[in-house]
Parts: C-alpha cells; sequence; structure tokens
C-alpha cells in the first residue's frame, strides 16, 4: 500500500451567502486596502489515504468530498493531489 | 406512545424535548446515538443544540451517527421524525427534507421570539394547530438561514412541502427564502423546523404554543397505530 495526500479545497457556490467572506472584506477599511474586493472564505482540507494506487486513492476522497466535506447545494469543492505518494 | 429523543454529543435540547413529549402525553425515550436501536420509538425528534460542535458543518457529522441508520429506515417505512432547529440541520444535511441551512443573514445567533404561521393543518406535526392560528416560539440559531436553488423553491411551493413560515410582527430572523421557517418532506411524515417548540410547551416558559406541535406528534402516532 502506498500513501496518498490529498488537498480537498472548498468554496461557498457563486450566488451564495459567504458571511465570512462579507466580514473579511468589510474589515478591509481598516487596512487601508479599499481596493480589494470579492473576498470570498472557504475551507481546506488536508487528508492521507492508503491505496493501491493514485486512482484508487482518488475515488475515496471524490466520495468523501461529496457526502462529507462539502454540501453540494452549497459548495462546489476541488480535489488536488498534495506531494508526492509514499511507499 | 413511545417518543425517543436522540441524544448526540453537543445536543442541549433533548431534556426539554423529553419533558415536552411528557406534557403532550407521549412517553419519553433518551436514544443515545451510538445505539442503532430506536428501542421501540413510535417518532422520533432529533433536537436542538450543537451536534458534534456544529464542525465541519452544522449537522453534518451528525448524519453519520450509528442511529441515522435507524431513524433512516424508520422514516422509509413512514415512521415520524421531527427535526428542531440542530435536529434540522441534521435533517437537512441527510437528505431527508430538502434545502441547506446558511449563516443567519445578519451574521448573528439570533435567539429570541417569533411568530410563525402555520401553512398547513394537515400535516402529522400541526394537526392539533387550529386553522388561522399563528404560534409564538423562541429561536436560537447561528445558521437557519433557508436555502435552495429557486426552481427548487417552486417545486417545494408547489408540492406544499413548506410547514412554518415567520410572520409579523418579527419576520423573518435570520434571512431564509420565503420566509420558510419549517418544511416537510415529500412523503409526509419528515419535518425539520428552526424554531423551539419544546422551549414553549408550558405557559411558565412564556408560551404554550409549543405544545400544540408535540401534541399533534403524539396523536398522529396514536392515530397511526390505532389505524
Amino acid at each position: 500500500m502506498t500513501t496518498f495526500r490529498f488537498v480537498v479545497a472548498v468554496m461557498p457556490r457563486a450566488g451564495i451567502l459567504d458571511p465570512q467572506g462579507r466580514a473579511v472584506e468589510g474589515s478591509l477599511p481598516h487596512l487601508h486596502a479599499t481596493q480589494v474586493h470579492d473576498v470570498r472564505v472557504g475551507r481546506r482540507i488536508e487528508l492521507a489515504v492508503e491505496a493501491a494506487d493514485a486512482a484508487a486513492a482518488r475515488s475515496i476522497v471524490d466520495r468523501l468530498a461529496g457526502e462529507l466535506f462539502a454540501n453540494p447545494l452549497i459548495e462546489a469543492w476541488r480535489v488536488e493531489p498534495l506531494g508526492e505518494p509514499v511507499a | 406512545m413511545r417518543v425517543g429523543v436522540v441524544v448526540f454529543p453537543g445536543s442541549n435540547c433533548d431534556r426539554d424535548a423529553l419533558h415536552g413529549v411528557e406534557l403532550a402525553g407521549g412517553e419519553p425515550v433518551a436514544l443515545w446515538h451510538e445505539d442503532p436501536d430506536l428501542h421501540g420509538a413510535h417518532v422520533v425528534i432529533l433536537p436542538g443544540g450543537f451536534a458534534y460542535g456544529d464542525y465541519l458543518r452544522a449537522g453534518v457529522l451528525a448524519r453519520f451517527s450509528p442511529v441515522m441508520q435507524a431513524v433512516r429506515d424508520h422514516a422509509a417505512a413512514g415512521g415520524l421524525v421531527l427535526g428542531i432547529c440542530n435536529g434540522f440541520q441534521v435533517l437537512a444535511e441527510a437528505g431527508l427534507v430538502p434545502g441547506a441551512l446558511l449563516r443567519n443573514a445578519s451574521l448573528r445567533f439570533e435567539h429570541r421570539w417569533v411568530r410563525l404561521s402555520v401553512e398547513r393543518t394537515d400535516t402529522p406535526f400541526t394537526r392539533a394547530v387550529p386553522p388561522g392560528v399563528t404560534l409564538r416560539l423562541p429561536i436560537a440559531h447561528g445558521e437557519g438561514n433557508f436555502f435552495l436553488p429557486d426552481d427548487e423553491l417552486d417545486a417545494l411551493e408547489a408540492r406544499r412541502g413548506v410547514v412554518f413560515r415567520y410572520a409579523p410582527p418579527e419576520g423573518n430572523p435570520n434571512g431564509s427564502a420565503r420566509d420558510i421557517a419549517g418544511v416537510i418532506d415529500r412523503r409526509g411524515n419528515v419535518c425539520g423546523l428552526m424554531p423551539h417548540p419544546e422551549r414553549a410547551a408550558e405557559a411558565l416558559l412564556g408560551s404554550a404554543d409549543g405544545l400544540l406541535l408535540l401534541r399533534s406528534l403524539v396523536g398522529s402516532a396514536l392515530a397511526s397505530a390505532a389505524a
């Protein structure tokens, strides 16, 4: 078995209320950064999977991403490998 | 009539719900979330609180507790399930009722009394509510902002899936789409709402309106057992 590491990046879907992004954006004038806008805050999940190959590892992460890490109704996600596999 | 109240780690309205069930004439039984058995409960309540600390998203981790398979089976067999506040969030995450509950539009935890219009009194959850009566119930949540895409909201309305709406004078406290405070599943036996009937189940608590909902639940279970 090999250890595969992944990162799952979860973001609120376009048009969905993103209160964290809004709150962060609201604080920007205090930092004199009024030229900054469209702030959105999401979530990053890192994990390691034991699997025979990269495809098997990936399919496990894909399933978890849609069932657990993100709510497909309100969030979009992206899965990417993180670093090199470790045998 | 045995009414099970699921206790998740972080539930905090479980005792109120058990007490409310007793006031409504039911036999309350606490169901530990790790036990995949409903212990003969005819009705299941998922109570309010902060199951699993609301980590990741409110309700999502509770959805995978062992008891939830039994709750799913119970619902699939036509059994009644009521989710209150965090319990509504669990049902929504589990896909047992439609929608998602986003952060309140105010970005604040909202805890206050609201007024609810009861859109349907022909459900097992509202049958004891006299037609035209509005309910005064408390809310206490950070994520109660009901969301569905517009086309799905239309479909929900068309099938009369909205059971409760926030009404004047207090109005919508959290930005919920179309003032929706509670919904029912397609089949009509799983209901979720954000306000807390169990916290308004006797006059001492400031309102006894919630008892109408708990009585509906117990009465419906009795009626279906007799049928």
